[in-house]
Formats: structure tokens, C-alpha cells, sequence
């Protein structure tokens, strides 16, 4: 039943969503929302809002309250007003909060809204296609394990009460060959796009929690971002220090190890991937890379730069390098990407700083709208 | 009303036991509007409770967002809408659908306290519409008036766009508070004449009277230049008094400006609608503690004595607990409300009123005392019919009871970051119960001019009882007020024990001492 209160809901809600977008580099930065996340829908806390209103002070105006307790006696929830006293409840006390909880696409659409993220424009679009059948109708021919029961019953009385052979006192319908009604189908085809997001981060010594935790809220606006844009959308994930190998998203954010930096080895695995499980024809494919931009030798950075040339580049959408700042990191890597693909549209560098820094950096990534 | 009226309709086996608790509350002598009662789905509960109790209102988000915390404090399982009454003839009330046997016996009950209280205490009088020239009752079809407004506002919202009516009731929302409990009672208006000041206002203009001089040269001693300066100054001064218009303080802001305010005619709807719903709701504010006492008075006596089987009893007494748990050492209405009813019950039962008790301060003498008197339930009746909060705590709140009720009054410590209890003195207890209840707790505003410093700005006075005003707050009313006056609006009040004036004038806000 739909009710009279579902436009002020709605209203309410949009009032909601711009409070979100208002607030939304904030979420992004201090990363607030991931702990509230559930399957499909994340609680977001947005200051209540109140109807501003000529009012006391509440810290000067005090109350009256019933119970146990000495003057000076702390009460058990500071805060809030006596009950009751001619008021509604609710009234008069400006920082409470409001938990609402918004599905990821719509955040995802927030997002995009705030940061004008471009659609991405889609590859490998028209070269799957999925076929669903979809039941849309009745027709008079079918197999009996399609057929509609109540429409048949229905024929079937409106045929006997037209002939006049139904009888109230012994209701009693026979359905003829005639009567019988079956559910049709009709075969849709669907355009798929498929896409894949393989993270990779580098894991070595030098990346500390911060920096992690930057890699952690970034991914997931991107994961947000991507998943509005494609139907099913998968994620691969890679962790490396001088080797590679991949992992779950859990251990993803959670390892740490001490040894060297060779990003090679990740650019590796990440072309064995492309190469044997999505085809470029038909996969969209996202490898984004965090590091903090320390490589264990020219000559290995010279390998990467050939690996991204010669085959992850042309096979993805784009390729995406995020170097997150840390206190021990040289920050080489990034320069040599950019000396190395200076012109090239389908790789992008960003560095991020800081916390703050994020929103410009997820900017930069899905900005082009690839 | 027709939808509900068609799929809530109360099943055979309520309508009998509504027959029966009528038949018991007519006894014991309540007189209550005829009352509807209708079963609720939990989603259709939470649509009406966001709606204040009425089927139909005018379109508004905040009551989506009252939705939305309602359906989800229900989905937590954190709490559930027993019982919602509003005050209508006939009275209207809702039921859960699902809530067992016991439930819907208690909301039964206490509803008819409610219905009772509404038809016969006199600030509800406000709410009536007329009377009926067949039986000569109250006339109040709420339900009607508030769904007219719904149509009034979606009217307005078509011709000129939601979003902008919602931005005007979300200013008038702002300055809902700001009405005159005591208006509804004040004798009938002269019709207005034509204003002094503006009949003598080509005339010239009136000299400063000074002392008559006969010789010249006795002029600037007669009349020093002082003088003369002094008898200019109050000319002035009284000139000034007679243009000032209102002629008086006007509490009633929200009336002041619907007849004075430039606004459009779907502007001035907007806020007559807001103002009209507010004064319904005021009685209702001004007796909460009454109010819910009364009717947990009676769904008790009902329930216990009369209504309740040997098999209810026990499910009653925990849900009755429930309703009158005091939680955090926060004042419970129902509590205070159905307490302070018996003890008066009681006193009157026993004469423990007039001179000689009050001058007894024996205390084993007092607390044996029994005249039986037998007054207490006339005295309650008397009560509910005559008495608002105010007036209730101020006549019968006494030390005996604040102690027996462990009250006290509690206060922010800034020295502690926390909130403390202040104090158990019965005199602050009930002068700080008291402030609360004053003006349903509302700070008392008055416009003072509506054309200070002669530029036809809004000058408002707030009159500051020892406590200040939210200041962020008060600049976003300002800010409502000049989204209505449409030229710069002022309020005059104390900032920390200082004369301030604050004002708005269209872009920036200002403070100044005064």
C-alpha cells in the first residue's frame, strides 16, 4: 500500500542527500562511513536537523528530575532535558544525531554528483550479450507446466455463467480444452559489461597504517564509483613487496611486511590475469596501483614501464597510480611513470598526501570517464 | 477520512469490550466526546504518528523525517506506538494492530481519560470551532480543518512549486512557538480607527511648550537653552510614543505578522495555516502532565477495579510499570502526572486542606490525619476541568510530595563538564518545575514596533526571565522573521547579563550592546 507519507519521506530524503553532499569530503576523509556498512546499504550520521527556534539555553536552563542521588551527584545521561516538561519529545536539544542509512549507489550517485564524475563509457559492451526470458504474457497454447491457473479458472467461470450451467449451490467449474490459459514468455537480450578492478599495493616496510588506511577509504569510493557503472563487477587483489602474490580483500588491507619494494613483481601477476581470465575484448578492466613510490632498482622500474606498455596498458581501461605520500618513501616512482608516458591518456598518476587529499585523487582517477 | 474508515474498522469482539469500558467509565462519571477507535498496520501507526495523530496534513519533509525515526526506533524494536487520541468530536484513536487483548483494553481506557480531559478541561476550550445548534456541544472537526490545509498548501504548492511553500513553512515552522497563550481568552478587539498619527500628520508641527516670556530680553533667562533643549527632547520622545505602532507589546508575533506582513496572498495562507495548527496544538502542551496523569488515573481505576479478568491482571500490572518507569532520573509525565492526582485525591478524601491543616506542623498529627471529608473525587474532577500545568504544580506540588517523590532539580556544571543534581530545596524544585511549564517553555517574545528607528523595521523585545537564548538559533529565527517581514528585523534581549540587540538585515547579522 503506498502511503500518504511516501512524498514528505522522499522530500526528506533529498533534503538528506544534500546534507550528504554537503558534508561528503568529510565522510571521505575521516573515512567514517566503511565501519557503518552493511551489504547494500551504509548508516550515515547526519547532525539532526532542527527547526530553529527562539529557545533557552539548555545548559542554563536546567531541569527537574525523580530518582536516588545527592546534590553534585552526576546524572546517568548527561545532556538531555527532563521529560516531558511541556515539551515534545525531541525538542530542544540540538546535537542529536540521525543515522540514515543510504544504499551505495546512492552515495556512489552523490559522489558523482559532487565531483562531476563523468559516465564511463563503456568497452566490450556490444560484444556479450546475456539472453533472459522474461514472462510478459498469456497465450491460449502452452505446455501444462506453464499454465495459469486462476486465468484458466476464470474463462472457465465467465464461459459457464454466460451458458448459464453455473450453480451457485455447487459451484463446480470444469475448464475446457477453450479455457486454458498459459503464461509466454519473451527472450530479451541484454547487453552485458563486464568489469574487473584489480588492486594492487605495495606492502613493504614503508607504507605504514595511515597510508593504508588511504589506500582503504579510496578503494572504496572507487569500488563504489565503478559498481553504479557496471552490472556485475568483479575484484581481484595483489599485494607485493620484492614478491608478489594474490590475496583476499581482508589480508589486502591488513598485511604488512618488511622486505624490499620490486613492483615489477605485481605488474607481473596483473598481466598473467588480464591475459588468462579477461579477455580485453570483453572485460573492462581497472588495474589501479598504490605505493608509496619507492622501487627497488632502475633496471626494475625499467621492467615495469615495459609490462605496462607492452600489456596492461592496451588491455584496460585505463591504469590508474596512486603514490600515497609516506615519511619513508622517495617518491621516485611516480616521476618515472610520468617521464616514461608523458602523453599517454590511459595512464594516471595521482599523488595523495593526505586524507584530504583523497576526494581530488579519486578525482583524477575516474575524471576521464574511462 | 474514508480510507480508514473503510479498511481499520474495528473488529466485533473491540467493539463489544469498547461498549463494555464505556459503560464502567460512564459510572464512575466521565463525560467524553463520542470516540472512534480504528486498528492500525505498524506502518500505517508510524504514518500517523508522524502526522501528529491526523490522517491528512499539509505536505511537509520534517514529517517524513518524523517517519523515518519512528519506522526505524520500531524496526530496532526500540520502541512502539501504544496509543495516539487526538482531540476531535468525535475523538479519533488508534489501536495496533496485532497488540494483545490486555494492550488494547489499557489504550481503551486511558484513551476515554484523554477524550474526557479534552471535552471538559478549559484551555482545550480553545479548540472549539463553534457549537452544534442541535445538542449545543463543541464543535471540532480537526480532522476536517487539518486536511483543508492540506489542500490549502498543495493548492499553493501546484500555482507557485513546492519547493518553494516548503522553504516558507520551514521559516514559519521557526517562529511557531511565538504565540500568545492568553490571546484566545482576551475580550473581542475594538474595530481599529483611523491612527492618530497619521490624521495630524501635515499639520505643523507642534512647538516645545515653554514658559511664557513678556519682556524679550527675559527670554534666555526664563527659558536657558537646557530648557528649551529638555522640553524638545520629550516632544520628541512622546511624538515618537504616539506613532509607535502596535500601540502595546503584541505577544501573539505569528498574528501580528499575518496582518501586517507584506506577503502574497499564498504567503499569508502558509502562515495562518502554521498558526492556526499551533494554537490547537497549545492546550496540548500546556497540560501534558495533567493531561497524561489524568488518563493514567483512570485506565488504572478502570483497568483494576472494573475492566481487567484474574488472567489480565498480571500483563496489565507489567505494562501499567512500564508506562510509569522513571528511566535516568528524567521526569516522566504519566508518573508525576497520575501521582500528584492521587495526592490530591487523597488530601481531599481526608481534609487535609484549609486553615487548620495548613497551620498544623505536627508531624504525627498531619500524618494521621483524617477528617473524612470523602472531596477527593469531586476535587479531581474540579481539577481536571480548571487547572493547566502551571497552575496544577503551582497549587498542589508541596514539600511533603517532592520529597515523598525524591524530586530534585538538576543543573549543567561547567566546572564538571556534566550535568549534577542541584538541588532537593522544594522552593527551587518547584521554581524551576514551574520555568519549564511557563509558556509550554518557551521564552517570551513580543514585538515592540514595526517601524523602529522610523525605517519600517521589526523590533522585537524577548523578555528575559534570568535565563539567555540560543544565540545560533536566534540568528536563523531572525533570519525566518526578515524572510517574512522582508526589512531588516531586531530583537532586544540579555547576553550574559548584558543589554543586547540583535539584529538581521537581509545579509549579515549584527550584535550590539544596548
Amino acid at each position: 500500500m503506498s502511503l500518504k507519507i511516501d512524498q514528505d519521506h522522499s522530500r526528506f530524503r533529498a533534503i538528506v542527500r544534500g546534507k550528504i553532499r554537503q558534508n561528503l569530503r568529510r565522510y571521505v576523509s575521516q573515512g567514517e562511513l566503511m565501519g557503518k556498512q552493511g551489504k547494500e546499504v551504509v548508516s550515515i550520521p547526519i547532525p539532526q536537523i532542527d527547526i530553529p527556534r527562539f529557545r533557552f539555553q539548555d545548559k542554563e536552563m536546567g531541569g527537574v528530575g525523580q530518582g536516588e542521588g545527592d546534590p553534585g551527584d552526576p546524572l546517568s545521561q548527561p545532556g538531555q532535558e527532563g521529560e516531558g516538561e511541556g515539551k515534545k519529545a525531541g525538542e530542544g536539544e540540538g546535537d542529536h544525531v540521525l543515522e540514515v542509512d543510504v544504499t551505495l549507489d546512492e552515495l556512489a550517485d552523490i559522489l558523482g554528483e559532487e565531483l562531476e564524475l563523468p559516465n564511463i563509457d563503456t568497452r566490450g559492451k556490444a560484444t556479450i550479450v546475456d539472453k533472459k526470458d522474461r514472462y510478459v504474457g498469456i497465450r491460449n497454447v502452452g505446455p501444462n507446466s506453464l499454465r495459469h491457473f486462476k486465468r484458466t479458472y476464470k474463462t472457465a467461470l465467465k464461459r459457464q455463467i454466460a451458458l448459464g450451467s453455473y450453480d451457485g449451490r455447487r459451484p463446480v467449474i470444469v475448464p475446457t480444452r477453450d479455457d486454458l490459459r498459459f503464461r509466454s514468455w519473451r527472450t530479451d537480450q541484454e547487453p552485458v559489461a563486464n568489469a574487473v578492478i584489480i588492486y594492487m599495493m605495495d606492502v613493504s616496510g614503508s607504507m605504514g597504517d595511515e597510508q593504508k588506511e588511504i589506500v582503504r577509504i579510496e578503494s572504496f569510493w572507487i569500488d563504489a564509483w565503478l559498481r553504479r557503472q557496471y552490472e556485475g563487477i568483479e575484484t581481484r587483489f595483489i599485494i607485493h613487496d620484492a614478491v608478489a602474490r594474490e590475496v583476499d580483500r581482508d589480508t589486502f588491507f591488513r598485511t604488512r611486511e618488511s622486505g624490499g619494494t620490486m613492483i615489477s613483481s605485481a605488474y607481473k601477476i596483473c598481466s598473467q590475469m588480464i591475459e588468462d581470465e579477461y579477455p580485453a575484448s570483453e572485460w573492462n578492466i581497472y588495474p589501479f596501483h598504490f605505493s608509496d613510490g619507492d622501487n627497488w632498482s632502475v633496471d626494475d622500474t625499467l621492467l615495469c614501464v615495459e609490462l605496462l606498455k607492452e600489456k596492461i596498458i592496451p588491455a584496460s581501461n585505463m591504469f590508474c597510480y596512486g603514490q600515497v605520500e609516506s615519511p619513508y618513501g622517495s617518491g621516485q616512482f611516480i616521476k618515472d611513470l610520468r617521464e616514461h608516458f608523458g602523453g599517454e591518456e590511459s595512464l594516471i598518476t595521482s599523488e595523495i598526501r593526505d586524507r584530504d587529499a583523497i576526494i581530488g585523487s579519486i578525482r583524477d582517477f575516474l575524471g576521464k570517464g574511462k | 477520512m474514508g480510507m480508514f474508515a473503510l479498511k481499520t474498522q474495528l473488529p466485533a469482539y473491540l467493539r463489544d469490550e469498547q461498549a463494555r469500558i464505556e459503560e464502567f467509565a460512564k459510572q464512575f462519571g466521565l463525560d467524553y466526546f463520542p470516540t472512534v477507535f480504528e486498528v492500525l498496520s505498524y506502518d500505517q501507526m508510524n504514518e500517523i504518528a508522524a502526522y501528529g495523530g491526523f490522517p491528512t496534513r499539509y505536505p511537509h519533509w520534517r514529517f517524513g523525517m518524523e517517519y523515518e525515526q519512528l519506522s526505524k526506533s520500531h524496526e530496532y524494536g526500540l520502541s512502539k506506538i501504544y496509543e495516539m487520541v487526538i482531540n476531535n468530536n468525535p475523538s479519533i484513536a488508534y489501536l495496533l494492530e496485532g497488540n494483545s487483548m490486555v494492550d488494547q483494553k489499557l489504550v481503551m481506557c486511558h484513551v476515554l481519560g484523554h477524550v474526557d480531559f479534552f471535552k471538559n478541561n478549559f484551555a482545550f476550550s480553545v479548540t472549539d470551532q463553534g457549537r452544534d445548534p442541535k445538542d449545543g456541544g463543541s464543535v471540532r472537526k480537526w480532522v476536517d480543518t487539518m486536511a483543508n490545509h492540506g489542500a490549502v498548501v498543495r493548492r499553493w504548492s501546484r500555482r507557485v512549486g513546492i519547493e518553494r511553500v516548503e522553504e516558507l513553512i520551514d521559516h514559519c515552522l521557526s517562529l511557531e512557538n511565538l504565540i500568545d497563550p492568553q490571546q484566545p481568552f482576551a475580550p473581542v478587539k475594538e474595530p481599529i480607527g483611523p491612527l492618530a498619527s497619521l490624521a495630524d500628520e501635515d499639520e505643523t508641527p507642534e512647538e516645545p511648550s515653554l514658559l511664557r516670556v513678556e519682556r524679550d530680553y527675559m527670554e534666555s533667562f526664563i527659558n536657558p537653552e537646557e530648557f528649551v533643549q529638555a522640553q524638545k527632547q520629550q516632544l520628541a520622545e512622546e511624538q515618537e510614543q504616539a506613532k509607535r505602532f502596535p500601540d502595546a507589546p503584541v505577544r501573539d508575533v505569528l498574528g501580528f505578522l499575518v496582518e501586517n506582513a507584506p506577503l502574497d496572498a499564498w504567503e499569508r495562507d502558509v502562515l495562518s495555516v502554521v498558526r492556526r495548527e499551533a494554537y490547537y496544538f497549545l492546550p496540548q502542551m500546556q497540560t501534558k502532565i495533567m493531561n497524561e496523569g489524568w488518563a493514567s488515573y483512570w485506565h488504572s481505576k478502570l483497568m483494576t477495579e472494573r475492566v481487567a479478568d484474574g488472567s489480565e491482571i498480571l500483563d496489565y500490572a507489567d505494562r501499567n510499570a512500564g508506562v510509569m518507569q522513571v528511566s535516568g532520573g528524567r521526569l516522566n509525565p504519566y508518573k508525576l502526572g497520575v501521582e500528584l492526582m492521587r495526592y490530591v485525591e487523597d488530601r481531599w478524601n481526608k481534609g487535609k486542606f484549609g486553615k487548620e491543616w495548613e497551620d498544623c506542623d505536627d508531624y504525627d498529627s498531619r500524618r494521621a490525619w483524617d477528617r473524612r471529608t470523602g472531596l477527593g473525587r469531586e476535587k479531581i474532577f474540579q481539577v481536571r476541568k480548571l487547572y493547566t500545568d502551571v497552575t496544577f504544580i503551582d497549587e498542589f506540588l508541596t514539600p511533603d510530595f517532592v520529597r515523598d517523590n525524591k524530586m530534585y532539580a538538576f543543573g549543567y556544571n561547567p566546572r564538571n563538564d556534566r550535568w549534577e543534581i542541584e538541588t532537593r530545596q522544594f522552593q527551587e524544585v518547584k521554581q524551576k518545575l514551574l520555568f519549564q511549564l511557563t509558556n509550554a517553555g518557551n521564552p517570551i517574545i513580543r514585538v515592540l514596533d514595526a517601524n523602529h528607528g522610523n525605517r519600517g523595521e521589526l523590533l522585537l523585545e524577548h523578555d528575559h526571565q534570568g535565563i539567555d537564548l540560543r544565540l545560533d538559533w536566534v540568528r536563523e529565527v531572525l533570519a525566518a522573521v526578515h524572510r517574512i517581514w522582508k526589512r531588516p528585523v531586531e530583537v532586544h534581549t540579555i547576553v550574559g547579563k548584558r543589554p543586547t540587540s540583535l539584529r538581521f538585515d537581509g545579509r549579515d547579522h549584527s550584535d550590539k550592546p544596548r
